[in-house]
């Protein structure tokens, strides 16, 4: 049967039938719905995991246990996998293991642009990459016996390109889930010292075998057109080659970027004239050839930052470009923005209007840094906002402590907010914490977490009470706040931020936008009223713009939420 | 056959996404080589979000450059400006007329452009445009305008009238059908 699909649901598909039993994941874009389209098969276990090292340790478990295991992650997440990642590489599996990765070039939703060809170099594990959605079925079909075959995880890469491109896949037979037998193997397994020092001579060994295979594998491939221009290339950079080039070049095709082929390379390189090599981000493959006494064309003509594109390839190899018209008035910028009704406006509200430093984290909160809000002083990575403040607080003392917070969100919190809370209560500054809590994982497309009361299959599941649990993390002060209720935020921030100790602010509503949360009446404005003072639009609502001098809701957008008419002064903002 | 190139365009969460599951559903069952490259993520929320589908014999690059759309379907005019530049030399742009002010127009940052729509036309771009919004209110719900606009724009492919039909059952919910067809044929007859 031949279907469009995504290629995190080619994915999905591939891992379901090459034999998947568990499946544990965190979201991250573009990664998120190979789990999502996973957890709808019933004949396997599927997971959101707190976080992605979590993930990891779930999927070797389950190898270990004997079942094929995979989980996904974005190219960041796979930071935060990266411990248990380099002593699986010693340690092998027993069911074949699949780690998922989808990388972001140009960052369409993300704060770097890191290759993630590195972690398989460095933990040396062999890596997949698809170019398309019928790759990524069979690759990933193809990994689980990969894995146990060279007694390795397996890295499947892909980027958003390939993750959220849809293209024709036509499925194979689905193998069932089988479970190998478990047998206790300490020197395999348990990784102290004098065991890991005799599975690394392994590993070694492995790759040498491993880059035999990738002399004469599925994955690499070669398509002999021209002895004037050879092109190597891999995942969606082949298919821009492919558009521009067509039959005009010689191409080798890369699908498994690690480790590299060196006999197949040199072949490829002896039948051409020129050499290219047409790679996104870091010159991983370059490097390579170079090393090995080949000459070659690659970042010097194909940039490290961002995407390709077909015009790339064209405009690297001197093909003329296309007219262009464009209209002469100036288009302004549509960044993304906080919904209308969106719970995180009021708190950030409070925090801009109290001018108070706030160290962001990563969610649709993040959208609180951009104006005419600018609530924000800093972004790094999942959970920095806590152990960020904490050590801005340690670095500039009582003066900063009364007057910054954190804010981050609920499945941010779960997945690594804890640790640097406990941080802050252990190693004593006065720092106020904010979680922003809108019962969902919310950027990337509403999923359940641990604070939600529902796993991935949206049943009933065991839900972490947040009061509680900052409590017992050593935080006295803990409340809750309603972020509708502007009055309210201001007391609780005011009043944190004074006390003698440290604390934690709850701000507790759902987000807008899931179908649980029913809309109120669209507000609408009492132009007679209006007196253009334009406060509320220091909120920065999509649903309030000035029309003819006069405040406006697009009723269409407006959720009734009442936060702007507790700003109007004179009560023009009416139901 | 050369490949033929699109680009739904808007703002998030105008619902680019289900317009473009529609038009490459009936695409794949027309029998052509399609890809779909999609926006998740970051950008859905209230940015300019951009789809490409691409469809001919053989179709490798998922993504549409600078000069290459046959067809711009735009769900906002500020859109179908921004992305004008893709659109092929007697390529098409089917544009709701619709405004969303950004938010640098909102704060004042940023003036939205008059008459913008009329620069394209003057520079001979080949401009049609409509009022989605109110045709999807008649047929039953301001979030029909994807549909709405996808009926305006079925004419640019040679496809029968029948099968979009089949394909607006086959991709949305049964209980919406009904309006959607509605809103299709709106778009479709305006």
């Amino acid at each position: 049967m031949k279907k469009l699909m995504i290629g995190n649901q080619a994915v999905a598909a591939g891992l379901h039938d090459g034999g998947l039993g568990v499946v544990s994941s965190y979201p991250g874009t573009p990664s998120t719905e190979i789990t999502e389209f996973l957890s709808k098969y019933d004949d396997l276990h599927s997971e959101w995991a707190p976080n992605e090292k979590v993930a990891a340790e779930v999927a070797f478990g389950a190898s270990l246990a004997g079942a094929r295991s995979a989980c996904a992650m974005k190219h960041v997440g796979l930071n935060v996998a990266a411990d248990p990642l380099f002593t699986l590489s010693y340690t092998g599996v027993n069911g074949g293991m699949v780690i998922c990765v989808a990388d972001d070039p140009a960052m369409h939703s993300s704060q770097n642009e890191q290759d993630s060809r590195h972690y398989a170099i460095a933990s040396k594990v062999p890596m997949l990459e698809p170019a398309d959605s019928q790759e990524a079925y069979d690759f990933a079909k193809s990994a689980f016996a990969l894995s146990e075959e060279y007694d390795t995880p397996v890295i499947l890469r892909t980027c958003t390109r390939i993750a959220h491109s849809q293209s024709i896949v036509e499925l194979g037979e689905a193998q069932p889930a089988v479970l190998k037998d478990y047998q206790k193997n300490g020197a395999k397994f348990i990784m102290m010292p004098g065991n890991a020092i005799k599975r690394h001579p392994f590993v070694e060994e492995r790759t040498l075998k491993l880059q035999q295979l990738a002399e004469d594998c599925m994955y690499n491939t070669v398509e002999m057109n021209s002895d004037e221009i050879g092109i190597i290339t891999s995942g969606c950079s082949y298919l821009y080659v492919k558009e521009v080039m067509g039959d005009s070049a010689s191409i080798l095709k890369i699908g498994m970027p690690n480790p590299l082929p060196v006999q197949l390379i040199k072949d490829f390189a002896a039948k051409v004239k020129k050499l290219y090599v047409v790679e996104e981000l870091d010159p991983i493959i370059e490097t390579h050839v170079r090393a090995l006494g080949i000459d070659c064309v690659g970042k010097e003509l194909f940039s490290p930052l961002g995407e390709f594109s077909q015009a790339t390839i064209a405009a690297a190899f001197g093909k003329e470009l296309p007219r262009v018209v464009t209209a002469d008035s100036e288009i302004p910028n549509r960044p993304p923005m906080m919904c209308a009704g969106c719970p995180h406006r009021g708190l950030f509200y409070t925090l801009s209007k109290n001018k108070i430093t706030a160290m962001g984290d990563i969610g649709c909160y993040t959208l609180g840094a951009v104006a005419p809000l600018n609530a924000l002083d800093s972004t790094l990575c999942m959970g920095a906002s806590i152990s960020g403040l904490h050590g801005f607080n340690a670095a500039r003392g009582a003066d900063a402590e009364k007057k910054s917070v954190a804010v981050i969100g609920d499945s941010t919190f779960m997945h690594s907010g804890m640790t640097g809370l406990v941080n802050v209560a252990y190693n004593a500054t006065n720092s106020t914490v904010i979680i922003l809590d809108n019962s969902i994982t919310g950027m990337t497309g509403h999923q359940q977490n641990p604070t939600t009361g529902f796993n991935i299959k949206g049943d009933p599941a065991a839900k972490v009470d947040l009061e509680s649990l900052c409590k017992a993390l050593g935080i006295n002060r803990v409340r809750v706040v309603d972020p509708y209720d502007l009055k309210a935020c201001d007391t609780a921030v005011k009043e944190e931020l004074a006390a003698e100790e440290p604390s934690v602010i709850i701000s507790r509503r759902p987000c807008v936008l899931l179908k649980s949360v029913k809309a109120k009446p669209a507000l609408k404005v009492d132009e007679d009223k209006c007196k253009s003072c334009k406060r509320c639009m220091t909120l920065g609502c999509p649903a309030i713009s000035m029309k003819n001098g006069k405040a406006k809701i697009d009723t269409t957008l407006c959720v009734g939420c009442g936060v702007c008419n507790q700003l109007c002064a004179f009560d023009a903002i009416v139901e | 056959m050369k490949t033929t190139s699109v680009m739904i365009v808007g703002v998030g969460g105008q619902g680019s996404l289900l317009a473009s599951k529609l038009l490459g559903r009936l695409l794949v069952d027309e029998g052509f080589d399609v890809k779909v490259s999609e926006v998740h993520g970051m950008s859905q929320r209230g940015g300019s979000v951009v789809t490409y589908v691409r469809f001919g014999e053989k179709v490798y690059s998922p993504i549409v450059t600078d000069g290459e759309a046959d067809v711009i379907i735009a769900f906002e005019k500020l859109e179908a400006a921004r992305y004008a530049r893709y659109l092929k030399k007697d390529g098409k742009i089917v544009v709701n007329t619709q405004q969303i002010d950004p938010m640098p127009v909102i704060i004042d940052a940023a003036q939205y452009p008059v008459d913008v729509l009329d620069e394209l036309t003057a520079k001979g771009v080949d401009v049609d445009a409509l009022d989605a919004l109110t045709l999807a209110e008649q047929a039953g719900s301001s979030k029909a305008v994807n549909i709405v606009l996808m009926g305006k724009a079925a004419k640019q492919f040679n496809i029968p009238y029948e099968r979009w039909i089949t394909a607006i059952e086959n991709t949305v919910a049964p209980k919406f059908v009904e309006m959607n067809k509605k809103a299709f044929d709106l778009g479709y007859n305006a």
